[in-house]
């Protein structure tokens, strides 16, 4: 259940018997964890202190939404890692790698591999001609209003679904780490996110990810650090011990029913790896930095770091089965003390990593991991709350409301306001959700990130013969076709609404949803003989130019 | 709603992100985009990333199909225990950290270089 709400994305869907786990909304809440708490705490001490501090240095726009562009590539490799290094992807791939073994495999190379995507035709371009947001580049030559609305909704799309799943994960998780209740759970991950985004802005944002990121890292590598020294640093000692206690076997060495058809593991696929090109709070770090040297710099940092972290998530999966499968301690016992190694674990499959952390660190190490998983959350909540105020202050008042009659300050005192009510939102549907299924809403935030916001960026800056028409009409029909095949799909349609079969056949609908977006703005645009169009036509070269060289783009405000 | 309001669209423009734009390059980028240095860096450069990008989607796509269509290839052994496809999905995300090595010590020698030529040819 644990698993279901902790949402690693799209698991759920692919296979029902990954589904058939226990039950959704029967956790447990634990003994209250004090060491847990204490940690916790002290990061939540040491963040509002960086907050403070970042809250007195953020007076301009561009502070608050890219942390002036002072950030160095490093900093902002760790950010970007931390980012995508969420609670779903540490628990839910090494619970993945518990139960399936090789499968695990096959979402963690997913999530890496978009990231040369995103930084052979993105990150540069992207630099040298946006400010805030995404939606800066996608209308630099294109209308505002139309391209803004359209960004400005794929954005909040894609961080609704996000921030739905990563609080009821954070409540859930918390409940079973802390041992408190549900919905002061909730109530403080809304809280923590809105003091951080709404005084500490982007700067705030950034630091406590590159915290969270470097605890995160050390914790993973400690562990995977103490699994391997177990086998004596021998990798195939540690796979002989694994399958010689798992219940599949050799199969988990293998390929397994994770990916049973071909057209799903290349939908999931697609979406896995253009969905990062497209996610809002990731692209907005790529304003904070300098210039499109480090912009460059800080994805290949980031993806040495992501990748990293997949291979310990992996190992920490085979250390899981190889430590923790024999030990009845780990595990709800039943009738005589029968368990199944598989379902029975305490706390859910999601646990693996933390019943490992006891298992090879005692139970200080313990209340270290489940503060660092805690702090995970929160950091990830606080990009997404950040992208989601942006969307609303910088694209939809200050250029379609406003109609860019306003000031920096009034943009930045809404974009602060938007930040509280995103929060209070947030808290409000992470207890509405608490006992929905919310497994197929990151899957959705990635299908929307593939089929709205990457075609519409990438087409704009790729394509001279993007029109307004073309990239409003090919956004839409992204957007609308991905949410309409996940709602048709046996996720929704079946495990959640409860009709008797899925109207659309697969659970991933990247494949299909994101080339019918481009393939829209491909015709619209082809078709759109309007003046605006061939003005917009026209201006394809001065942005090529920019993009391509900097020339024109607007400096780093550094301090 | 869209296509309407182009004088005010065009005030909003002078008050944001795109007049700074407009009017710091529109008097320089013809004469970038007719620079032989601009030309050369922009091909170079666009020839390459599609090459990088290209090998990425065969690498992936080929090892998710593989998966889809070819298991028991995935499932021969190379050591004691470990299989093929584990060293292939960890060889993916080894070549995906490559890739972006190649690019970026590429752009920060070769790229970079021609960036720099380039601001100089223009008297930047």
């Amino acid at each position: 259940m644990i698993r279901a709400l902790l949402t690693l994305p799209f698991a759920l869907a692919i296979t029902p018997a990954l589904a058939a786990g226990p039950e959704l909304g029967a956790v447990q809440q634990q003994a209250t964890n004090w060491p847990a708490i204490g940690m916790f705490l002290f990061f939540v001490l040491l963040t509002l202190g960086i907050t403070y501090r970042a809250a007195k240095g953020t007076k301009s726009a561009a502070d608050f939404y890219a942390a002036g562009g002072g950030i160095s590539a490093g900093t902002n490799a760790l950010a970007i890692a931390g980012d995508y290094m969420s609670a779903a992807s540490f628990l839910g791939i090494s619970g993945l790698v518990y139960t399936s073994g090789f499968d695990g495999l096959i979402y963690s190379t997913g999530f890496l591999v978009g990231w040369p995507i995103v930084l052979f035709l993105i990150a540069e371009r992207l630099r040298n001609l946006g400010k805030f947001t995404f939606a800066d580049v996608a209308s630099f030559r294109l209308d505002q209003t139309a391209i803004r609305i359209i960004s400005a909704t794929g954005t909040l799309v894609v961080v609704a679904f996000y921030l739905i799943a990563q609080m009821v994960g954070a409540g859930k998780l918390i409940q079973l780490l802390f041992g408190l209740p549900y919905l002061y759970a909730v109530i403080i991950v809304g809280v923590l996110m809105i003091v951080y985004v709404a005084f500490g802005g982007m700067k705030a944002t950034t630091w406590v990810q590159v915290i969270k990121a470097c605890l995160l890292l050390g914790g993973a590598s400690f562990m995977a650090g103490a699994v391997l020294y177990k086998f004596g640093f021998n990798p195939e000692k540690l796979f002989e011990s694994a399958v010689a206690v798992h219940p599949k076997g050799d199969a988990i060495m293998a390929p397994g029913g994770l990916v049973a058809n071909p057209i799903e593991a290349i939908s999931l696929g697609v979406g896995l790896m253009f969905g990062t090109a497209g996610l809002p709070h990731i692209l907005m770090r790529f304003f904070t930095v300098s210039d499109a040297q480090a912009a460059r710099k800080s994805v290949f940092y980031a993806t040495g770091l992501i990748g990293y972290f997949y291979i310990l998530t992996f190992i920490i999966g085979f250390g899981g089965i190889a430590l923790l499968m024999s030990d009845p301690k780990h595990f709800k016992l039943g009738a005589g003390g029968a368990f199944d190694k598989l379902k029975d674990m305490i706390g859910g499959t999601n646990m693996v990593a933390v019943n490992l952390a006891d298992a090879v660190g005692g139970s200080y190490f313990l209340g270290f991991i489940s503060a660092v998983a805690f702090a995970t959350i929160l950091a990830v909540v606080a990009g997404l709350t950040l992208a989601g105020a942006s969307a609303v202050s910088h694209d939809l008042y200050a250029q379609v409301i406003a109609r860019g009659r306003t000031t920096e300050a009034a943009e930045v005192r809404l974009s602060k306001i938007s930040a509280v009510v995103i929060g209070i939102v947030a808290i409000a549907l992470g207890y509405i959700f608490e006992n929905q299924n919310v497994a197929f809403m990151v899957g959705l935030a990635f299908a929307v990130a593939a089929s709205c916001n990457f075609p519409v960026l990438a087409m704009s800056i790729l394509w001279r013969g993007t029109t307004t028409w073309g990239a409003l009409a090919g956004g839409l029909v992204g957007l609308v076709a991905a949410f309409v095949m996940v709602v048709l799909s046996k996720a929704v349609w079946v495990t959640t609404l409860g009709h008797p079969a899925a109207l659309f056949p697969y659970d991933n609908p990247a494949l299909f949803s994101m080339p019918l977006a481009f393939a829209t703005i491909w015709i619209v645009s082809s078709l759109d003989r309007s003046r605006r169009a061939q003005r917009e036509r026209a201006a394809f070269e001065a942005q090529y130019v920019r993009s391509e060289t900097g020339i024109g783009a607007s400096a780093a405000h550094a301090h | 709603m869209v296509a309407s309001d182009y004088s005010r669209l065009d005030a909003a423009r002078a008050l944001t992100t795109g007049s700074e734009v407009c009017q710091s390059s529109d008097m320089t980028y013809e004469t970038v985009a007719w620079n032989q240095v601009f030309q050369d860096l922009v091909s170079e450069r666009t020839r390459f990333s599609w090459i990088l990008t290209g090998l990425m989607l065969v690498v992936y796509f080929g090892f998710i199909g593989l998966i889809a269509f070819d298991k028991s290839l995935l499932a021969v052994k190379i050591g004691t225990t470990s299989s093929l496809g584990l060293v292939l999905g960890v060889g993916v995300i080894v070549f995906a950290f490559i890739l972006t090595g190649l690019y970026v010590a590429r752009a920060n020698s070769r790229y970079d270089a021609l960036s720099a030529e380039l601001k100089r040819s223009l008297g930047q």
